[in-house]
């Protein structure tokens, strides 16, 4: 798959790549597409990824609702890998993004969501009204392994990203004590709260891939602006690029 | 106690480097977050897991343990096989739950060090 690069000038864009909804169990009832597109907006942010657990249910109409402030919104989904470890994981489009979710619903147990342990599942419009609920069990282990999840999701030209490796659970370091060196992750990222020099300090190993911040909000107040871009277009493959510095991108964690 | 004496009472299979169940046990540990196993586990332990990752091997190997069980029929990854290969560290699989594989190295007189 050839990159797509953008023409034109260089913008610098604020992001946050690490997003839940309603769609997610844990995220507030507050976490619809306004008050999302709205929140980014007030923050200045121009690009946004949509990462539920293990759906894309809601990525479309926070899409819809972004496109009134012009703030792009990226595919994306929060995986949890069958030794518990989180990868945040970001496609072009929709079509590879739901390619990947029939992937990861073939691996989710088939079980249903017990809304009144966990929570509900909605799937809204850009309106924030309720279409309907997910009544997959969604927040549990795929039967995938980390690397099956990070070569799947590199094979439909997507960035998988180690998500919060800094937390003391479902984080990859936790989980797996280190990164395999060859785990070709686009990132990793770290919580707003890491103090990310001692986090090198402890793990030198981690300077090998990218670093960068994600919001990982499942409340409004928790949205950040987490990452510095500089990107010709807000499309995977420039923000592909900035994470990898070539060609003039850049990415700089806040 | 060598690696090769829980094989049979614990009903084991050998999935990975099979000619080094010689190796000595001294103690065991249970834990599935690696790097709670780095910062707990010692020397000479057999480790109980539902880990199949290939880091399993590396965390045993860095910590000279015994070899390691993965419980609950988990089949180990490819890479982790190849590895326990490498390094001459038994991967031995247990149809049972961890608690009922650490309640029969008890019984065998495996017991955690204190």
């Amino acid at each position: 798959m050839e990159p797509r690069i953008a023409q034109g000038e260089f913008k610098a864009v604020w992001a946050d790549l690490h997003l839940h909804t309603v769609a997610s169990a844990c995220a507030e009832i507050e976490m619809i597409p306004p008050l999302i597109a709205k929140k980014a907006h007030e923050l200045g942010l121009g690009l946004l990824a949509v990462t539920d657990h293990h759906t894309v249910d809601n990525v479309v109409a926070v899409q819809r609702a972004a496109a009134e402030y012009d703030i792009r919104v990226l595919p994306g989904m929060e995986v949890q890998t069958r030794e518990e470890a989180h990868i945040v994981c970001l496609f072009a489009d929709m079509e590879r993004a739901l390619a990947w979710q029939e992937r990861v619903y073939a691996h989710l147990p088939d079980e249903r969501n017990p809304e009144e342990v966990f929570g509900a599942q909605y799937v809204v419009d850009e309106t924030g009204d309720y279409v309907q609920s997910n009544e997959r069990l969604l927040q549990t282990s795929l039967a995938l392994s980390v690397d099956e999840v990070v070569q799947g999701v590199r094979a439909l030209g997507g960035l998988p990203i180690a998500a919060h490796v800094d937390r003391p659970s479902f984080s990859l370091l936790a989980s797996l004590g280190f990164i395999p060196p060859a785990l070709p992750l686009a990132a990793i990222e770290v919580s707003h709260r890491c103090n990310v020099e001692r986090l090198l300090q402890q793990h030198s190993g981690l300077s090998a891939w990218p670093m960068v911040r994600g919001g990982d909000a499942h409340r409004l107040e928790e949205m950040r602006r987490s990452l510095r871009l500089q990107v010709k277009a807000r499309i995977l493959d420039e923000l592909a690029m900035a994470l990898a510095g070539a060609q003039g991108r850049s990415a700089v964690m806040a | 106690m060598i690696v090769r004496d829980i094989i049979e009472p614990l009903g084991l299979r050998v999935a990975a480097a099979q000619d080094h169940v010689c190796r000595e046990i001294e103690g065991g540990y249970a834990a599935d977050l690696l790097s709670c196993v780095m910062a707990g586990a010692r020397k000479g332990d057999v480790w109980v897991t539902l880990q199949a990752h290939p880091n399993v091997i590396a965390v045993a190997e860095l910590l000279g343990l015994a070899c390691v069980i993965i419980s609950e029929g988990t089949e180990p990854d490819a890479g982790t096989v190849t590895k326990a290969e490498e390094r001459g560290i038994p991967v031995l699989v247990a149809a049972g739950t961890t608690y009922q594989v650490v309640s029969q190295l008890v019984k065998l007189g495996i017991e955690a060090a204190a």
